[in-house]
């Protein structure tokens, strides 16, 4: 004779037998289904900039640069989709042509700011301690400057340009970056998967380019997306402040500066572009998370 | 409860994680005063089994019993209340790792104090003399100052020892102990398992459960042996370990190195395949007192380290320590832990620079050399360690990881060196199949199984072992040192093997090293050593595994 042995409370999350519980296993479905559709929305977002940055007249026809003085200022509408500027300019045109330069931007910064980072984490982490403790000097002065400061303070100094933008946000996302690396190093020097290639008669350098940094660079992969959002957004900060790139330019942040001035007459002037920004940045954090996420599961 | 009720009785259980059945149609019945050893390797279900009977199967399970009785009680339809009620108070669990199932941040005389606050009445005076009656009761010297100390501040063993006393606090019909000493060292363990027997002398039932036949065949007064989920060997301790009737079992037995002389077989399958060709088949220097002049593969000339724990007071890892390694012959060390032999093997590796004395590679310095001179003579030395898996580049499958080993680290391309790959896997045991795998999806005996294939690949002739087997059950264990009984004999190595494990360490040394807090107490020939103890810790050791194996296990020569 067999009976359902100790019968448990249903609900209680530690034990419970379920002997087919059917109307859970679905709603599980459901949500694993429903789990996917954060960074399936936010690949999409990012995929459709990408593809703006890469063909923009293929989703906007307009001239982003083309003047029309009758049409300024019209509401967004027919013909216009987001509406115009103060020259009658197309705003979904710019927007769409802004991508190159602000993804552009965004991605060059992440760049710099990884390889910066790069070598000054290797320094630190495979260097000995003398060097380490240099590093680590430098990167607490860094830390110590709000990011936009530091930023500001190089853009002062080298001309404001695309090109300082990108090494000034590069440099503002490297401290972080190199904290991280230095410490990916460390635990893996002291591995003992490093062990057996020393015993095994692997030279330094050999180790640490087939072994350390490939397994240290893993996780630096899943912050990079993050911080390719934050870099736009550094960017487009800059630009506002009139430090990236000059005003006719479709550039995400260089249009919201623009429209500022007419902020209470024509709102679809800032208002879009800075959805535009917002958008691809909370984009590139939500694939980022999943990301993340995926490589602990 | 008077002798003809059975503190447990349980008649077939079967537990179920979905379609996958882990536990078929298992019974037996354990009466007061009485200690059954479940018995089987990890993954034979036999934790489950304890954690079943006391509602703990685990989220997703189905538990279906004919009977499960504590104390007389159906279980089986309990709620969850009323299983609150009976653990602790009816049923005491004890489990490997006391560091884990304590809490870290409150006193172990708090943890005690709970168990009882919650089942019984009592002033919090009453409590805290009990406290201290049943933390002297599990053997803890000055118990009085131990219940005010973290689980932290506590050795294994004393960590082990308060855990006992919060589960046999209120005087439980049952106890149920999961690999109570697999984590101690080996006197210890002893030590723990002879408090367990002392417990079920007072009346309680006992559930043991190991993976180690050896290791509860003393406390245990009827055994059952446990494989793929069903008890295959039930009966009472001596029939069991004198007469085994199923394959499984003897199995077991044969697997246990104690007493079993050098290069007995211990598992029944052959270790490899034949020697693949075109690796040169050596044999070994035959045993017995080596010839004058000739020159030790590795020796070790007064070797001293310490490791800077506070300013002050350096902590002295070892000290004074002298070996010879001979050509083809296995030097063995053993040693508790914190005994200081992986800083030896460390040093003999050239992984950790010596404060004094040197280390000598067939006659040339290895120590105090520079890393880049040493790098081209390191082919002739190779380590295999207790936890193959963080060894390997996580990256890589095992044939990249051999690619790598027998390119000297120029690809990691298995199809650059198909062949080699495939005969050294052979050398091991391995299928040559294994190449494509991730080393991540082989078991503890396939991973172990590699990591010596690669330290085989630059065709060394040293392999110092650190642990090689500590971390797998008996009869894998059994198939690894075959393994490595083999490749001694076929490729005429010779092995620095460190364990913990005496009977392991007496069953592959020729030589052996005892150490002690980073001192070498006693060394000579293993069986002089094992035979005729001069230090009282040699005695010691000896006395203990003897304890831990028991009588019914030990072999030709394992009791004297």
């Amino acid at each position: 004779m067999t009976m359902t042995g100790p019968a448990l409370p249903a609900g209680d999350p530690l034990l419970a037998p379920h002997p087919g519980n059917v109307r859970r296993r679905r709603a599980g479905g459901v949500r694993r289904l429903a789990s996917h559709i954060p960074w399936l929305a936010a690949g999409a977002v990012l995929l459709f900039f990408v593809l703006a940055a890469a063909a923009p007249g293929l989703l906007a026809p307009l001239d982003p640069l083309a003047i029309n003085p009758a049409a300024a200022f019209s509401p967004p509408g027919p013909g216009h989709f987001l509406g115009t500027d103060e020259s009658g300019r197309d705003i979904y045109s710019r927007i769409i042509h802004g991508a190159r330069p602000s993804l552009l931007i965004g991605a060059a910064a992440t760049a710099v700011g990884l390889a910066l980072a790069l070598v000054l984490g290797t320094m630190a982490g495979f260097g000995g301690k003398r060097l380490d403790s240099g590093v680590g000097r430098i990167l607490e002065v860094l830390f110590a400057l709000p990011g936009l400061l530091l930023a500001l303070v190089f853009i002062a100094l080298a001309g404001p340009g695309v090109g300082t933008t990108v090494i000034a946000v590069g440099l503002t996302s490297a401290p972080g970056y190199a904290r991280i690396i230095r410490g990916q190093i460390i635990a893996l020097r002291n591995s003992p998967m490093v062990e057996a290639a020393t015993v095994l008669g692997r030279s330094r350098s050999h180790i640490l380019a087939i072994h350390i940094l490939p397994n240290a660079l893993a996780p630096i992969a899943v912050l990079a997306t993050l911080g390719l959002g934050q870099a736009i957004l550094w960017a487009a900060s800059l630009s506002f402040l009139g430090l990236g790139a000059p005003p006719p330019a479709p550039e995400w942040g260089t249009m919201l500066s623009a429209g500022r001035t007419y902020l209470s007459l024509a709102w679809w002037m800032t208002f879009f572009p800075g959805l535009t920004i917002v958008l691809v940045a909370a984009a590139a954090t939500v694939l980022s998370r999943s990301l993340k996420f995926r490589g602990t599961r | 409860m008077n002798a003809p009720v059975p503190v447990l009785r349980v008649s077939d259980l079967n537990v179920s994680f979905g379609a996958d059945s882990v536990v078929r149609g298992v019974s037996f019945t354990i009466n007061p005063g009485e200690c059954l050893a479940l018995v089987g390797e990890s993954g034979s279900g036999k934790s489950v089994t304890a954690r079943s009977l006391i509602g703990l199967a685990g989220r997703g399970s189905q538990v279906q019993a004919g009977a499960l009785e504590l104390a007389g009680r159906d279980a089986r339809r309990l709620s969850q209340r009323s299983w609150r009620g009976i653990r602790g108070k009816q049923v005491g669990l004890i489990l490997q790792d006391a560091l884990t199932s304590l809490d870290p941040l409150r006193t172990v005389g708090k943890e005690i104090d709970d168990s009882l606050r919650l089942h019984s009445s009592g002033s919090s005076a009453q409590r805290a003399a009990r406290v201290i009656e049943l933390l002297e009761s599990v053997g803890l010297d000055d118990p009085v100052h131990r219940a005010a100390q973290l689980p932290g501040e506590l050795s294994g063993g004393m960590r082990q020892r308060a855990l006992i006393a919060s589960a046999i606090a209120l005087d439980p019909a049952l106890i149920i102990a999961d690999e109570p000493t697999t984590a101690l060292d080996a006197t210890i363990a002893a030590s723990v398992m002879e408090l367990l027997g002392g417990l079920r002398r007072s009346g309680s039932g006992m559930l043991l459960i190991s993976h180690d036949l050896a290791a509860v065949a003393r406390v245990a007064d009827s055994i059952a042996v446990m494989q793929h989920g069903q008890l295959v060997e039930h009966g009472p301790r001596d029939q069991v370990l004198g007469d085994p009737q199923h394959s499984y079992t003897r199995a077991l037995l044969a697997a246990d190195p104690a007493g079993k002389p050098r290069f007995a077989r211990l598992s029944p399958v052959p270790a490899s395949a034949e020697v693949p060709p075109g690796l040169p088949a050596v044999s070994r220097p035959p045993a017995g007192a080596p010839a004058a002049g000739v020159q030790p593969a590795l020796r070790a000339r007064g070797l001293a380290k310490s490791f800077p724990v506070s300013r002050s007071a350096p902590f002295q890892a070892v000290r004074q320590v002298d070996f010879k390694l001979l050509p083809g012959r296995t030097l063995g060390i053993v040693g508790e832990s914190g005994s200081g032999k992986t800083t030896t093997a460390r040093m003999a590796l050239g992984l950790l620079a010596p404060d004094a004395g040197s280390v000598e590679l067939f006659g040339e310095p290895w120590s105090g050399v520079p890393e880049s001179a040493r790098r081209s003579r390191r082919r002739a030395l190779g380590a295999i360690y207790q936890d193959p898996a963080s060894s390997f580049d996580p990256r890589l499958s095992a044939g990249s990881l051999l690619a790598d080993a027998v390119s000297f680290g120029a690809t990691r391309n298995p199809r650059s060196h198909t062949a080699k790959i495939a005969q050294l896997l052979q050398l091991v045991g391995l299928d040559p199949e294994v190449a494509g795998r991730n080393p991540a999806t082989l078991s503890g005996g396939q991973r172990q199984r590699l990591a010596i294939a690669r330290a085989l690949a630059p065709e060394p002739r040293v392999l110092v072992c650190d642990e090689p087997v500590s971390a797998l059950d008996v009869s894998i264990q059994a198939q690894v040192l075959d393994l490595l009984d083999d490749l001694q004999q076929r490729l005429g190595l010779s092995y620095l093997f460190i364990s913990h494990d005496l009977s392991v360490i007496r069953h592959m040394s020729d030589d052996v090293l005892v150490m002690r807090a980073g001192e070498v107490v006693e060394s000579g020939a293993t069986e002089t050593v094992f035979t005729d103890p001069q230090h009282h810790y040699t005695r010691a050791l000896l006395a203990a595994a003897r304890v831990s194996a028991g009588p019914g296990a030990s072999g030709p020569g394992g009791s004297r």
